[in-house]
């Protein structure tokens, strides 16, 4: 077919202008802003609410992370003893992704994210009953900056009670 | 919600087998073919007719307006200014005189009339090739009269197709989500809408939050993910008859469906304790499948055109990248080798190419590459873009946009755009509101 023939010249012709770039894939680094980010994972309280005296309801992660930075790990259990302390509270662990990334993949990584908590709460004592886990991916974005910091506070895993 | 069109389509005079004017669709829209659609000519007595039931001065030159937006839209063809013509549309469609419509420069010339015949709608239309003064083709349709709109998009699928070898894709349609309110607390319905914009309807409330819709290829039913009670689940929805149900019956989020080419499967993501696995599921007997089986991420699932494979999105080399494996989950092969992370592919109804998302050095891509992952070809760079869908043909992708937000975190925006897979006539598609993830229907007429 000429058709073919004229397809497949055209695709060489544009593949042979294309300019690819050659540097390797690195993770966006961000610079440390008014020391509210330490790497690229939030460290401010701007977003955090307290589910009790002490007891910050929220962990960051960095991009494309599922990692628990020792923050986080403070933080959630700090959770644990609350939640110990408070028998008939159930929580749900919403999950979300800033906005640098395809909606399908965010929701996974959302519910990656809520799931390293949950796998931390349950190593100290909370049962898999009291924990229900969900994935907003980027949906749900708390702070709608187009920046580094926006995109951090927007890494998170937020703690909720259910009931 | 549509009425299957019932249309009566027969040749008037046997097509020439000889090619005449051809169309090069493969080089963009370098050099769009001049071409002039004339208004369909109409009598009096049929004006009148279509006047009294579809509020349109002259029907006429509307179907034929159509026409014109379509070709032009493709960016393959020029439709010349209708001040310049010089043929009055009765008689042009007799017998043009191609003397004057060279004169204009027109290479390709459409006429045609309208009849109102017993209720109904008859159109018939003639494409002409100018330089060589002979008839390419001619046909007739009869329908009931609300489907004007569609006449119009089916002669120019058969204009498409007489002048460029391939099959058109106007009488389709798009859904997507429809979009509204701040950043942080979007509301968003299933919006349904002809591929040229017309006839856009809401098909949920926004009540509850909807993303991803997809149409079967074989049917008028769409796939997509609810978070109905806060439970994100895959759903089917019938667009005919509103009735909606959750597919399978799975302990957690489910996401990222499609349909298998057939129209019988839906195949899947499903997120549990932290891995995302792809999953079918039949819709007649209700199996399901698990057919990746991995602690990492595997997601966005597309089919090719003949099922016997799947093209996928998976970060198990650490990264988001993008597979294809046989049907049955086997002979696992990552495509992807390029700088950046690739995500969102989707298999062309051609079979030769898979188009994808790349993101690279903050920049978001939209391309193309052979499913054997070679050949790479970027066809448009943006801050923020994604999801693309084919059209029926494969000759077009669909995708949405997000806009940078300023200091303050306002100016945000996502609309619907179109590229042809050449990557010329890249072009914003307008909705009544912001829009997102956007599906592009089969054929609605063959």
């Amino acid at each position: 077919m000429r058709l073919n023939k004229i397809l497949k010249n055209t695709l060489l012709v544009l593949t042979a202008c294309l300019v690819l770039s050659a540097c390797a894939t690195k993770k966006e680094v961000a610079t440390d802003i008014q020391g509210q980010m330490q790497g690229d994972v939030y460290t401010g309280t701007d977003t955090v609410k307290y589910l009790a005296d002490g007891v910050p309801d929220r962990v960051f992660f960095a991009t494309n992370e599922s990692i628990l930075t020792t923050a986080s790990r403070e933080t959630l259990r700090a959770q644990a003893a609350w939640l110990r302390k408070n028998p008939g509270i159930n929580v749900v662990l919403e999950g979300h992704a800033d906005e640098r990334g395809t909606r399908e993949y965010n929701l996974a990584l959302g519910e990656r994210r809520a799931n390293a908590a949950k796998d931390y709460l349950m190593t100290y004592g909370i049962s898999s009953d009291r924990i229900t886990v969900l994935s907003y991916g980027k949906e749900r974005p708390v702070d709608s900056g187009s920046n580094p910091l926006a995109w951090s506070k927007n890494r998170r895993s937020v703690t909720v009670k259910a009931n | 919600m549509t009425k299957k069109i019932l249309i009566l389509l027969f040749i008037l005079i046997p097509i020439n087998a000889n090619a005449l004017i051809e169309v090069d669709i493969t080089r963009g829209n370098l050099n769009p073919l001049p071409l002039a659609v004339s208004p369909l000519s109409i009598d009096e007595e049929s004006r009148k007719g279509f006047e009294k039931i579809l509020k349109k001065e002259n029907i006429g030159s509307e179907i034929s307006n159509i026409v014109e937006n379509n070709l032009r839209t493709s960016g393959l063809f020029n439709p010349l200014d209708k001040k310049a013509f010089l043929q009055a549309p009765d008689i042009a469609n007799l017998k043009p005189r191609f003397e004057d419509w060279n004169l204009i420069k027109a290479q390709a010339l459409i006429t045609g009339k309208v009849n109102y015949v017993d209720d109904k709608l008859r159109v018939e239309f003639r494409l002409w090739d100018v330089l060589a003064a002979k008839e390419m083709m001619a046909l007739a349709f009869t329908t009931v009269p609300n489907n004007w709109r569609r006449v119009g998009h089916i002669i120019s699928d058969k204009v498409y197709e007489r002048l460029t070898g391939e099959k058109g894709y106007f009488d389709t349609r798009i859904i997507y989500v429809s979009e509204e309110g701040p950043k942080t607390q979007r509301i968003k319905k299933l919006a349904i809408m002809d591929q040229d914009g017309a006839n856009n309807k809401f098909l949920t409330l926004g009540n509850e939050l909807v993303l991803t819709p997809r149409f079967n290829p074989a049917s008028q039913m769409v796939t997509y993910l609810s978070y109905f009670k806060n439970m994100p689940r895959v759903y089917i929805l019938d667009i005919e008859t509103g009735t909606q149900e959750v597919v399978g019956d799975f302990p957690g989020m489910t996401f990222a469906p499609r349909f298998s080419p057939d129209g019988k499967k839906i195949i899947m993501s499903f997120a549990k304790d932290g891995k995302s696995d792809i999953y079918t599921m039949d819709l007649e007997n209700r199996i399901v499948e698990k057919i990746t089986n991995h602690p990492s991420i595997d997601t966005s699932p597309s089919y090719s055109p003949d099922g016997k494979y799947i093209t996928f999105n998976s970060d198990r080399s650490g990264y988001q990248q993008i597979y294809v494996m046989k049907n049955d989950g086997s002979d696992v092969k990552r495509i992807s080798f390029g700088n950046g992370l690739y995500g969102t592919p989707v298999w062309s109804p051609r079979g030769d190419l898979i188009a994808f998302t790349k993101l690279h050095k903050g920049k978001f891509y939209i391309g193309v590459m052979r499913t054997d992952g070679s050949g790479e070809r970027l066809l448009t760079e943006n801050y923020y873009q994604e999801a693309p869908s084919w059209s029926p043909n494969g000759r077009v992708l669909i995708f949405y946009r997000e806009t940078k937000t300023n200091s303050k975190g306002e100016g945000f925006s996502a609309k619907l755009w179109s590229i042809d897979l050449t990557g010329y006539n890249e072009r914003q598609i307008k909705t009544p509101t912001d829009a997102s993830d956007p599906s592009w229907s089969s054929l609605l007429s063959n």
